[in-house]
């Protein structure tokens, strides 16, 4: 039997927006909770760490020019450097070391 | 209005690094679309209707398979459930006084990286910074799509390489600032890599998929936290993010 490309993509798109959509519907009201409100306060810090590290490590097509991305991302943000720079930042010294490489 | 107008131009700008990363990513997901044997039309759709690279790339592999509707289904739940904690996240963030409506339409932008700017911004969040950002990520996560499909090899490889980091490099824009005078966020985010480092190394604990690694060390991390450094957040303080 052949699936439908059409009917997996409804499938998909369907599935991953009640994830998305559900909480944010839902908890409409502001959670009084000391422990649940610190806890949504720290979700954001953690997950965008574990999602960064180790991964970026394999995000290019080395992992020296990973690293040098990765330490000039962190050398620009910590200078208070806004998300186009320090974005743009790692990028290009992704490129410049790849060149010497 | 003009309020609005701010906040969706704010958006805009913040989206721009993502747009950029989205490309690459975008522009090899197209590619693995091609082999899976995607048309360009469908793959553009795939992307625009999804906006999750995981998800995608994992609904190529079992499309090529052949897998059944229902294991689609439960692989997709599986591998986002993270974005249910990123809503919950913002569903405490997102602006109470905005109309109701728009948390319908801006939980479809719920993606990594339009968490982390959302989470980034100080006090409440206007649903139209979420847009504007949006207006410029989605068409270069559709269009890298539909490049990648029908010319998939005009793009350099070094570029791509390069573009590949824009996105981490934007997380740790986001993460690093205020690291600075927090302590206790400093050292949760050393713990954080730390123990994800761990996760994707260690036998036996690394068969456990990105998107559970990220729910479960979430969960874990930020609620020992929650425990020992509880914030003194009252009703009218503007500092939570």
């Amino acid at each position: 039997m052949k699936f439908n490309i059409y009917l997996y993509i409804i499938i998909m798109a369907l599935i991953t927006y009640l994830i998305r959509m559900l909480p944010l519907t839902l908890i409409r009201k502001q959670i009084k909770s000391k422990r649940i409100r610190s806890f949504l306060y720290y979700v954001p810090y953690v997950t965008l760490s574990v999602m960064t590290f180790p991964a970026i490590l394999t995000s290019t097509s080395s992992i020296w020019s990973a690293l040098a991305g990765f330490v000039t991302a962190i050398i620009i943000a910590y200078r208070g450097g806004s998300l186009i720079k320090v974005s743009m930042g790692s990028c290009i010294a992704v490129f410049l070391l790849e060149f010497l490489i | 209005m003009k309020a609005k107008e701010a906040w969706f131009k704010k958006g805009m700008k913040d989206g721009i690094p993502i747009a950029l990363g989205y490309f690459a990513v975008s522009f090899t997901l197209g590619i693995a679309a091609k082999n899976a044997g995607l048309t360009a039309i469908q793959a553009m759709l795939m992307s625009l209707t999804n906006l999750t690279s995981a998800g995608e790339f994992a609904a190529l592999g079992l499309i090529s398979s052949g897998a059944t509707y229902l294991e689609m289904a439960v692989t997709q739940l599986v591998i986002n459930l993270r974005y249910c904690l990123m809503s919950c996240s913002l569903s405490q963030k997102i602006d109470p006084k905005s109309p109701y409506y728009h948390r319908f339409i801006f939980s479809a932008g719920v993606t990594d990286e339009i968490f982390g700017i959302s989470s980034n911004i100080e006090g409440k969040l206007s649903p139209f910074y979420s847009y504007g950002a949006l207006c410029v990520a989605v068409p270069a996560w559709t269009f890298g799509t539909f490049l990648g499909v029908v010319a998939g090899n005009i793009m350099p490889v070094r570029v791509l390489s390069a573009l590949s980091i824009a996105l981490f490099g934007m997380f740790i824009a986001i993460i690093i600032p205020p690291a600075k005078e927090d302590k206790v966020l400093a050292g949760l985010i050393i713990i954080s890599m730390l123990s994800a480092t761990l996760f994707y190394y260690l036998p036996i604990i690394s068969w456990i998929s990105s998107g559970f690694r990220i729910i479960i060390l979430t969960v874990v991390i930020a609620g020992i936290a929650a425990v020992l450094f509880p914030k003194e957040n009252e009703e009218g303080e503007e500092h939570e993010i």
